[in-house]
């Protein structure tokens, strides 16, 4: 069984009198263990890709099958139980809880999961840990470098154990060298198994990726393997993270 | 997730927002804070009405019937009616006592007013009281020195008296009253008891101030044919309606009332007065609490506001936080909690205002604010906090997850 599949996945909006199609019929099949980029001009519909896939959205027409399941037509709640436990977001602009320490954001979706605040304690320590930020727990987002507030970021994606790892743009707001690292964080999970899709407009991280999904016009316009994928040359400073495979619901 | 887990991440979320806003949180507590001001001191007044009718009709007894030319509620034109009434008489009282079965005690009160002296010292339009001996127990009274007057007093006109506390300690701040002649109107009595402390009775009257003289005396030396009142004690309460109902028959052969007219007196209870006051004071107090409350409501409408504000400016946290898979409950917990606690911190300080402020009351009726007083203060207060948080915190709830995170 495929981790995502997609069929004939559509999404439009009605702006006063006009109909918009930002997506029109796209079918796609993903499997556990990839590490896949979406790329796209802006308008292209990429954005609303990412918005289903990430379960954030609901489509209008079209399949879309999470591990088996179709959330197409799941309501709220339901949808952000998926997001809690299938989905870890890594945004452009990292969106940490400014007021919260590290530590506390990296518990927060446990938090909604509804861990016991003990166990809840210890796996994001176990993460943060797993991301080099051991030493910066309580540290607040404004105490923290771009870098650090992104990896405080994917440890927060990561602590659910989640199916997919879903990245908007993760190096838009990182110099090029933090950006390379993030990266490099990736590549590093995608080694250790984690499924990884990653939306972007830049060449160079989507060479990253092995496979690349090109959006135009709300079509799929190519889906192609990335032959040589740029592997970050950092040898693994990280322990290897989440070696157990992600946890499968029916 | 569980309740209590859920609650307390709310509420550090709801702290953490209320810090990083601590002027904004207080300006908009003072809506609230004015509301339970004036509600909590509102319910006090009405709390310290109630107890101080209560202490005063306690002095009533619930067991005695009052004989009297007139009903205590008498509506205007009923007055037309009945204001030619003939007085009741001290010899009516003496046939009733020697024919009702049901009483265990009649008493006579007749009242009028008089300077009172003693020495240099004097007191002027005191209120004079005309007793007969079986009226101590009939009203209940307590002694705090000497005695009450006896039979053979009250039969051979004897002039002395019983005072009230308050004309004790003018007359005699040092020394004990009893055995001291002071002059009543025109006799000179001489003290034989100080009545016991009463404080006011709820229309405003003095009890303190008061002299008791035989009913015989008050016939002689104040008013010839005083209208008077006849009080009359039953055995048990069970049997008012008996004796009432005998006490009826007693008066129309007495007054020579012929069959078929209407009695031409009225026989007053405590339970009438009771019944008057719970309906007036029920009212009063509903309207009371009312206008006060809309205090409390321009209040609330102040947390709704400032919780529009901010789930406006939180807009992007709310997407974040449904992203990484908050529901729509626990987002609605988050601003709710938010708006308790601004709402709950303005009871407290409203508390702490209206407290001292209910000293002021209490010199006038005996009233302190009650812990329970204090308790439906900061429920309504968190309620308030509930109810004007809802529409902010329902929109916050319902926010569309991409849009939210697409907000500034």
């Amino acid at each position: 069984m495929s981790l995502i599949r997609i069929t004939g996945l559509g999404r439009h909006y009605v702006m006063g009198s006009e109909m918009i199609h930002a997506l029109r019929g796209v079918s796609v099949t993903i499997e556990r263990g990839e590490y896949i980029a979406i790329m796209g001009p802006s308008g292209s519909g990429k954005s609303t890709l990412m918005n289903l896939l990430g379960c954030l959205d609901t489509p209008s027409q079209g399949v879309y099958e999470l591990n088996g399941v179709n959330v197409a037509d799941m309501d709220d709640n339901q949808l952000a139980e998926i997001r809690n436990r299938e989905i870890g977001f890594v945004f452009q602009s990292f969106n940490l809880m400014a007021r919260s320490d590290a530590l506390h954001n990296v518990e927060l979706p446990l938090v909604y999961a509804g861990v016991p605040p003990a166990e809840r304690r210890a796996r994001a320590l176990e993460v943060l840990r797993q991301v080099a930020l051991a030493d910066r727990v309580h540290h607040r987002p404004n105490e923290l470098s771009g870098g650090q507030r992104q990896r405080v970021a994917v440890a927060r994606a990561l602590v659910n154990r989640p199916s997919i790892i879903l990245a908007d743009e993760p190096t838009g707001n990182l110099d090029s060298r933090t950006g390379t690292e993030i990266l490099g964080l990736f590549d590093q999970l995608s080694r250790n198994g984690n499924t990884i899709i990653v939306v972007t407009h830049e060449e160079e991280v989507a060479q990253h990726a092995r496979r690349i999904l090109r959006i135009r016009d709300g079509l799929i316009a190519a889906d192609e393997a990335n032959q040589a994928p740029r592997w970050a040359e950092a040898p693994p400073r990280v322990p290897p993270i989440l070696t157990t495979p992600p946890t499968v619901t029916p | 997730m569980r309740y209590a887990d859920e609650i307390r991440e709310a509420v550090v979320i709801a702290l953490g927002a209320l810090r990083s806003n601590k002027l904004r949180a207080g300006l908009t507590t003072l809506g609230i804070v004015i509301g339970i001001v004036t509600v909590t001191l509102m319910a006090t007044a009405i709390d310290g009405l109630n107890q101080a009718f209560q202490r005063s009709i306690s002095m009533i007894g619930a067991d005695v019937l009052f004989i009297q030319r007139f009903s205590w509620f008498t509506g205007r034109e009923e007055w037309a009616k009945t204001r030619n009434r003939r007085e009741l008489t001290l010899a009516q009282a003496r046939e009733v006592a020697k024919l009702s079965t049901l009483a265990r005690a009649v008493g006579v009160e007749a009242h009028g007013s008089a300077d009172v002296q003693y020495g240099n010292r004097s007191a002027r339009a005191v209120w004079v009281v005309g007793n007969s001996e079986d009226s101590a127990l009939v009203r209940g009274v307590s002694l705090s020195e000497g005695r009450w007057l006896s039979p053979a007093e009250v039969q051979g006109a004897r002039p002395v008296c019983v005072i009230g506390h308050d004309l004790a300690t003018r007359f005699f701040p040092l020394e004990s009253g009893v055995g001291k002649r002071i002059r009543v109107g025109r006799s000179m009595c001489e003290v034989v008891g100080v009545l016991e402390k009463q404080g006011q009775f709820f229309t405003g009257a003095n009890l303190d101030n008061q002299v008791v003289i035989p009913i015989t005396r008050f016939t002689s030396d104040l008013v010839r044919w005083p209208d008077v009142t006849i009080a009359v004690k039953v055995w048990d309460a069970t049997q008012m309606e008996g004796a009432k109902e005998e006490l009826t028959g007693i008066l129309r052969q007495l007054r020579r009332v012929q069959p078929g007219a209407p009695d031409d007196f009225a026989i007053n209870q405590q339970d009438m007065l009771v019944r008057n006051f719970n309906q007036i004071g029920g009212s009063l107090a509903l309207v009371g609490l009312f206008i006060t409350g809309l205090s409390l409501f321009v209040g609330g409408i102040g947390v709704m506001n400032i919780m529009y504000v901010s789930v406006a400016e939180r807009t992007r946290e709310i997407g974040v936080r449904k992203a990484i898979g908050a529901k729509r409950r626990n987002i609605l917990t988050q601003f709710l909690v938010e708006a308790v606690f601004i709402s709950l911190g303005a009871g407290l300080v409203g508390l702490a205002v209206a407290w001292p402020m209910t000293w002021v009351i209490d010199y006038f009726l005996a009233a302190r604010m009650s812990i329970p007083t204090a308790l439906a203060a900061l429920l309504v207060a968190a309620v308030t906090g509930i109810v004007s948080g809802f529409l902010p915190a329902w929109r916050a709830a319902r926010l569309n997850p991409v849009d939210a995170l697409r907000s500034e």
